[in-house]
């Protein structure tokens, strides 16, 4: 009886220290503070984008955490974050979701992204229609002689299907329609770079940063994947990346600059830099 | 010189007594709650552990039953047949998803045997080398080496498989995909061995002189008393090891991932190990990260969780019984 009330008042005790710790930490940091959550694939900007922030804004702190758009969601809808980087757009789910619980998400498009279909660069073929590449990964084309190259088996390698860049993929390429059981699953874009890499027979897809002369990307439906292509939406496997706020933020607070940054000359050089297109022509 | 040596032990013993024998009620109450927080103290530190497990899996099944849950019996019936028995896993699928795990729990339990079948061997060899045959010192430098292997972090090993492993196993063994069964049962049973080797190493170590020397003294020879006499009597402890080593490899998340290319097929023919399998860990860590929380999807997940608690309960509880009888044996 005795040591259940003596542990009843070490965890009371404990209790009250995590009280006053959650407190104090927020209330002394809480003018500056911008809390930036979400896609893997937007991480990269918003990452950039804080650095950039750091050094305009000294006394802003910024905390960019990457755990995936739909967790980026998930942590705007609970007030987690302040700005939510999705590679999709919300899902009716959560938006349904966020307004219930009062919140507003308005997206913010930073930037557009290509997911570029890639092969060994010693392959013949050049150029697939979506179609093609929908039955390669539905597993009703197996050998790559049956679109005009070698005769070698196809290793279709996807990404995860929890990535954006799979989403994209699925939805834009696919129709949505599920793939076939041999499909192999890789969970990063340079992971699935270097399976292409390094296996002849493989086709895998990446963002349009992770082109180099190690991988060959294929013309799409007659399109070659590139800046302007994507830009314009020529391209048929390009998506907008967004960046999510509850209500558009506040003129002149940090997360409109944050949301905005995108049209300076800085943002813009960020965009590119880390591989995605920008949406201004400059 | 005698005397007085005598005389100086005796004030030491005295010295332990020399506090009072009785206390003041300060003193007592004192001692008795000092003593009581002290334990109390302890008790909540061995008990958060304890507490650990249980939370752990009172939230999974928590997560898991409203993937079963339906709005009648035979639904929920029909949804545990189709989790169980059907090989197709298509979750996030928005018209008609399908939530088959055969194929994913096939793919464990594949690449936890094949890995066994590469480990065990060696583990067991290498165990009877260190603890019957090597010396001293070769056996004071081998067995902390081995133990690195096991502080090796697997997404170290995992980098090794796809950047190197991979496209070996494609260029010399002409494999169209070399992320496969066999990639993730190779690095696993790296991962395995030094559980394997040292759980085996000590409990044929813990076979008695008295019993090896008894077999000679019968005239068997070394190899004899090694097959004959050592192996049997450290059986208990040698499973054990296989066990555990087993728990390590159908536990293991991120060598997986990487290595084993996640097709959720079932090989055909089932002996192919150069075809591409997906685990039980894999699909939780691989998919969990994204999904949105509360869907089906998401409790499916905790389903496939959940089983993979059983089986790591199941095969402890098998290892903990046979550890036992070793040591009941010592004693």
């Amino acid at each position: 009886m005795k040591a259940i009330w003596s542990g009843k008042k070490t965890l009371a005790l404990l209790g009250m220290a995590l009280f006053v710790l959650g407190l104090t930490v927020p209330a002394s940091a809480a003018r500056q503070l911008l809390q930036v959550d979400g896609s893997t694939t937007v991480g990269p900007i918003g990452d950039a984008f804080a650095e950039a922030f750091s050094e305009l804004y000294p006394d802003c702190s910024i905390t960019v955490k990457k755990t995936g758009s739909g967790d980026g969601a998930a942590a705007l809808v609970d007030g987690r974050c302040d700005i939510a980087m999705m590679s999709r757009f919300m899902k009716e789910k959560e938006f349904r979701q966020a307004v219930e619980k009062g919140v507003f998400p308005v997206a913010h498009v930073v930037a557009m992204d290509g997911v570029c279909i890639v092969v060994h660069p010693s392959n013949p073929v050049a150029a697939l229609t979506a179609e093609q590449i929908r039955k390669i990964y539905k597993g009703e084309l197996t050998n790559w002689k049956q679109v005009g190259g070698a005769d070698m088996p196809i290793v279709p390698i996807s990404r995860d299907t929890s990535s954006g860049t799979y989403e994209t993929f699925h939805e834009l390429v696919m129709n949505k329609e599920k793939m076939a059981e041999n499909v192999e699953y890789v969970n990063s874009n340079p992971q699935s770079h270097s399976r292409v890499r390094s296996t002849e027979g493989a086709i895998g897809y990446v963002g349009i940063g992770f082109l180099d002369r190690y991988v060959k990307a294929i013309k799409v439906d007659n399109v070659m994947p590139s800046r302007s292509t994507i830009a314009k939406g020529i391209y048929p496997v390009s998506r907008p990346l967004f960046l999510f706020t509850n209500g558009y933020p506040k003129l002149g607070s940090m997360a409109h600059a944050f949301c905005a940054f995108y049209l300076t000359e800085k943002g813009q050089e960020i965009v590119e830099d880390k591989g995605f297109v920008p949406l201004t022509e400059y | 010189m005698k005397k007085r040596s005598d005389h100086s032990m005796q004030t030491d013993a005295a010295a332990g007594f020399s506090r009072p024998l009785r206390l003041s009620a300060g003193q007592d109450l004192r001692g008795y709650l000092t003593g009581r927080a002290a334990r109390t103290l302890l008790f909540i530190t061995a008990f958060v552990s304890v507490a650990a497990v249980l939370l752990i899996f009172v939230f999974v099944v928590r997560e898991a039953v409203p993937f079963f849950k339906s709005t009648d019996a035979a639904a929920s019936l029909s949804r545990l047949k189709e989790f169980l028995t059907r090989t197709q896993w298509f979750p996030e699928h928005e018209a008609h998803p399908e939530y088959g795990v055969l194929a994913i729990i096939v793919g464990s339990l594949y690449v936890t045997v094949v890995s066994l079948l590469i480990a065990v061997p060696i583990g067991l060899l290498a165990a009877v080398f260190l603890s019957d045959i090597a010396s001293f010192k070769v056996r004071q430098i081998c067995k902390p080496v081995i133990e690195i292997l096991a502080a090796i972090p697997s997404v170290a090993y995992g980098v090794f498989a796809v950047m190197v492993a991979a496209p070996w196993l494609q260029k010399h063994l002409g494999f169209t995909t070399g992320t496969n069964a066999l990639n993730a049962s190779l690095i696993l049973s790296i991962m395995a061995l030094p559980t394997i080797l040292s759980v085996a190493e000590d409990s044929l170590s813990a076979v008695g002189r008295d019993i090896r020397q008894a077999s000679y003294g019968l005239g068997a020879t070394r190899a004899e008393t090694m097959i004959r006499v050592v192996i049997p009597a450290a059986g208990s402890g040698i499973l054990a090891a296989v066990i555990l080593g087993m728990m390590r490899a159908i536990g293991e998340t991120m060598v997986v991932w990487m290595a084993s290319g996640n097709a959720a097929q079932i090989p055909s023919p089932w002996w192919d190990l150069s075809q591409s399998v997906r685990t039980m860990t894999a699909t939780i860590a691989g998919e969990l990260g994204e999904v949105p929380k509360g869907t089906t999807h998401y409790h499916s997940l905790f389903a496939i969780g959940f089983l993979l608690l059983i089986f790591t309960f199941t095969l402890n509880l098998i290892s903990e019984s046979f550890l036992s009888r070793v040591k009941r044996r010592q004693r």
